[in-house]
């Protein structure tokens, strides 16, 4: 190693997701598919209802893995784009009557503008000053959506009512149940799209970034669009994200997009496996679950117990559910060896 | 002559790579020895897996008591300096700073101030520069820097990383001489790892050659400077 | 003009509270190049031991240096117990444990001490400051011991051994200990010394908002913006961007039309965005020189 290998730039604040991981294999994934389409036929509708959060913030956390897994742009302000996104799909089917499935996206494309907006300050920041001025973003929003000057549109205090779409064409099933399978759809279009994006030559672009930023300008990658672009794709896919939930909750309101939700993707990124879009759908199980999990073992000292809970996930995994996907796949092939 | 360092059956990783093979050598008390070896050979992996900042297998033993599962600090603590690559001067902080870092896990005060005086005469231009901070001095003052760093700490062992890199010939031959003078004056055992050869074989008693993470020479230095194959690869005639 | 100088001082004010938390920040910024998180709850929660103290008879002062010890050992225990285990995790998954931390220790001190508002005490008495309408003497007692901590910290770092070593560890850790320094233990120290200026946070601050476990949020907040303001790398620079949080905040409140006490949060950390879009590191802050 010579002096000058040593000189190079420390090491990355993101750390790299080897590429053969970035998804499952055909088998895993024909297995989950074939678990999300039919666990819904066996249930009753709360569960379908929690599955659809599940898918939602899902979409929310696998946003947020582009982001930072991909580009290496640290945001705690998810939470801002999720609230215009609802917000968007809550006014435009509650005060133009549009069609819910239309507003999805368009409430992607406002989010989308935002997020590029956004991302053009965040430039000029990185690490712990970018994360600061996303979590500003995100304090930011609840009074934002509470200014007496929009009320007419956003509901105040109060916020919205949605109202929740039947199943089309008179199909024999439940509000719940329809909701849950165009949600899901769209949520497979999207990972998906995802997937491919990381693929191509964009991902690999935001991944040049996240690894060394320098090195990647000096090979004319074009730093600032691409940054602003992952920033813009976050957001965009975070906002259709915010428009399902808006939906399936039936409502929308300032306190139910706050900091804690931002902080919450973010832990739901980090158990999922930073960067390993298939560990999303596990980091929005532990945000949506354990949570209440802690509530049943100790009404008292949920807090505690979530706490708990997640530095026992973080000391054994401490690559998330990515890690746990790994020793999976290499105890399987030992058994096929055998 | 009582070997200071021993070695042997060393082999180092980076990760899954192999980058020493089976290294055996010693150093004599008192003696210069350089290792000598093309870029990527293995003479940066032999100098950090001495201090454990490389995952190794293998016994290391200095002045009798073995090094295994100790830790970087502890090592250093021992009487083993070591001058990496790249001086790891500590940019932020000035010259007199380096200098009080370098004697930090010393406890007598005022051994250290009449040992920062030494250094100052050892190398003026850092006297001239003491208050500034170390990170705006040049090339060849921060390898000064570096070099009395380790020996604020009173060494008996001084390992030095390419100590010639990105220097000019003549700031060069003035180190060396320094290094001679501080071996036979202060009884500092040194081993130097260099690329440039002629120079290191000037100062050094016995010298090694490394390929590939091997040894594939030792001798006196006289040996290797006079051996054709060495002076075919390393000294360019 | 005198509204606008009512305002500042009053800002001054606020601000030293910020400043002291923005000091333990960038304290532990040092230690582990991270924000912690759940700094603002540690300091509440050695608030509320020192009000135990109190309770059970302890007078002020006591209660004051035993909580400040009892914070540094409690700091030193939980950084060498929850997070030398995660040294080599990526840094992510460090976050993810300060949330962690700030989840149980909130939790805890509601169990032990419950949800409900307590009075705490003040050595500085809370009648004005040399007849100020503005400053209280607890205000200007909070200005100066946030000042004298300063000054503190520079003696330690300039002038001792430890301080220097910290420096040291914390600039170039592989050179540090090849000079012979256990750059884990001082990750240690660190956090124990975050820990104990957090709990001065929390004791000056907690007369003004009253003591429950709740109370460090917001305080939090204007705390990183204060340190990230200052330069992360700066403790001067905390302390100043302390009070100019302050300030910013009290104008903002005044001066914007329709800022009522809810959006001062946002316009006030839009402010700190906004300087830092200027000035990326901060106005202290040594720029990071990264070498290709």
């Amino acid at each position: 190693m010579s002096a000058v290998q040593e000189a190079v730039t420390d090491a990355p604040a993101v750390e790299a997701v080897p590429k053969r991981a970035l998804t499952l294999g055909t088998g895993t994934s024909l297995t989950v598919l074939a678990a999300l389409i039919l666990a819904p036929l066996f249930v009753k509708n709360f569960i379908i209802f929690q599955m659809t959060m599940l898918l939602v913030y899902g979409l929310a956390v696998l946003a947020l893995n582009i982001l930072t897994g991909g580009s290496g742009q640290f945001s705690l302000g998810q939470s801002a784009f999720y609230a215009v996104g609802a917000y968007t799909s809550a006014i435009l089917m509650e005060h133009a009557g549009m069609n819910y499935a239309l507003t999805l996206p368009i409430a992607g494309l406002i989010c989308f503008i935002f997020g590029f907006l956004f991302g053009q300050p965040a430039l000029r920041l990185s690490g712990v000053y970018l994360a600061l001025a996303t979590f500003a973003l995100a304090t930011a929003m609840p009074q934002l959506l509470k200014l007496g000057y929009i009320e007419h549109w956003t509901g105040g205090v109060q916020g919205l009512v949605v109202t929740k779409p039947d199943a089309p064409f008179g199909l024999p099933m439940s509000q719940d149940m329809w909701l849950y399978y165009f949600t899901l759809v769209i949520t497979i279009a999207i990972y998906v799209f995802s997937v491919n994006l990381l693929k191509s030559r964009s991902g690999r672009a935001f991944m040049a970034i996240r690894d060394n930023e320098i090195a990647a300008s000096a090979m004319g990658v074009d730093v600032a669009l691409y940054k602003t672009l992952a920033f813009g794709v976050s957001a965009g896919i975070t906002g259709v994200a915010g428009g399902l939930g808006a939906i399936a909750v039936q409502f929308v309101a300032p306190d139910g997009y706050t900091i804690t939700l931002a902080i919450q993707l973010f832990v739901g990124m980090v158990v999922g496996g930073v960067g390993w879009l298939p560990g999303s759908i596990v980091g929005s199980a532990f945000i949506i679950f354990v949570p209440n999990i802690a509530e049943g073992i100790s009404k008292g000292l949920s807090g505690a117990v979530f706490g708990v809970i997640l530095f026992l996930v973080i000391f054994l995994v401490p690559h998330g559910a990515r890690q746990v996907a790994l020793v999976a796949r290499h105890l399987l092939g030992k058994l096929k060896k055998s | 002559m009582t070997a200071l360092l021993n070695i042997k059956a060393l082999n180092a990783y980076y990760g899954q790579v192999q980058a020493l093979h089976g290294l055996a050598f010693s150093l004599t008390q008192g003696s210069v020895t350089t290792l000598l070896g093309a870029n990527g050979a293995g003479k940066t992996t032999t100098l950090r897996a001495i201090c454990n900042m490389v995952r190794s297998t293998g016994a290391i033993e200095f002045d009798g008591a073995p090094l295994a599962g100790r830790s970087t600090e502890n090592i250093v603590r021992l009487g083993i300096a070591h001058v990496p690559q790249g001086r790891g001067t500590f940019t932020s902080m000035t010259v007199e700073e380096n200098l009080q870092l370098g004697a930090i896990t010393r406890g007598d005060k005022v051994g250290v101030v009449s040992d920062i005086e030494r250094m100052y005469d050892h190398f003026p231009v850092l006297k001239q520069r003491y208050s500034q901070q170390a990170g705006t001095l040049s090339g060849g003052e921060q390898q000064m820097l570096a070099v009395a760093r380790a020996l604020m700490l009173r060494p008996r062992l001084m390992l030095l990383d390419e100590p010639s890199f990105g220097l000019a010939p003549l700031i060069v031959r003035d180190l060396f001489k320094i290094l001679g003078k501080i071996n036979r004056e202060d009884k500092v055992t040194i081993l130097v790892v260099e690329q440039n050869a002629q120079l290191a074989l000037e100062l050094a008693d016995h010298a090694y050659v490394i390929e590939t993470g091997r040894i594939v020479m030792s001798g006196t230095a006289d040996e290797i400077a006079n051996n054709e194959d060495v002076r075919k690869s390393y000294l360019g005639y | 003009m005198e509204l606008f100088t009512n305002q500042v001082l009053a800002g001054i004010a606020t601000g030293a509270i910020y400043a002291c938390m923005a000091l333990a920040l960038v304290m532990i910024y040092q230690a582990i190049d991270h924000l912690n998180f759940a700094q603002g709850e540690m300091a509440m929660f050695s608030t509320f031991v020192s009000w135990q103290l109190m309770q059970w008879g302890v007078p002020y002062w006591g209660a004051f240096l035993l909580t400040l010890a009892l914070s540094f050992a409690g700091g030193i225990v939980i950084e060498r117990l929850l997070f030398k285990p995660l040294a080599k995790a990526p840094i992510l998954t460090n976050v993810a444990g300060f949330i962690a931390l700030f989840a149980i220790i909130n939790s805890v001190a509601g169990l032990i001490w419950d949800f409900t508002i307590k009075q705490y005490p003040t050595p500085f008495g809370s009648s004005p400051f040399l007849g100020s309408q503005l400053i209280s003497t607890h205000q200007a007692g909070m200005i100066g011991v946030t000042l004298l901590l300063l000054i503190a910290l520079y003696v330690f770092f300039r002038f001792t051994r430890m301080g220097l070593a910290m420096r040291a560890a914390a600039s170039v850790p592989e050179s540090a200990r090849l000079v012979g320094i256990n750059t884990s233990w001082m990750i240690a120290l660190g956090w124990g010394m975050a820990a104990a200026i957090g709990s001065i946070a929390g004791m000056l601050i907690a007369p003004v908002v009253f003591l429950e476990p709740n109370m460090m949020g917001g305080v939090l907040i204007y705390g990183f913006a204060a340190a990230v303001l200052g330069g992360l790398t700066s403790p001067f620079g905390a302390v100043v961007g302390g009070f100019l949080v302050g300030i910013f905040e009290n104008l903002a409140g005044t001066y914007i039309p329709g800022v009522g006490n809810e959006l001062k949060l946002p316009i006030a950390l839009a402010l700190i965005v906004t300087v830092l879009v200027v000035k990326p590191a901060g106005l202290f802050g040594r720029p990071i020189v990264k070498r290709v």
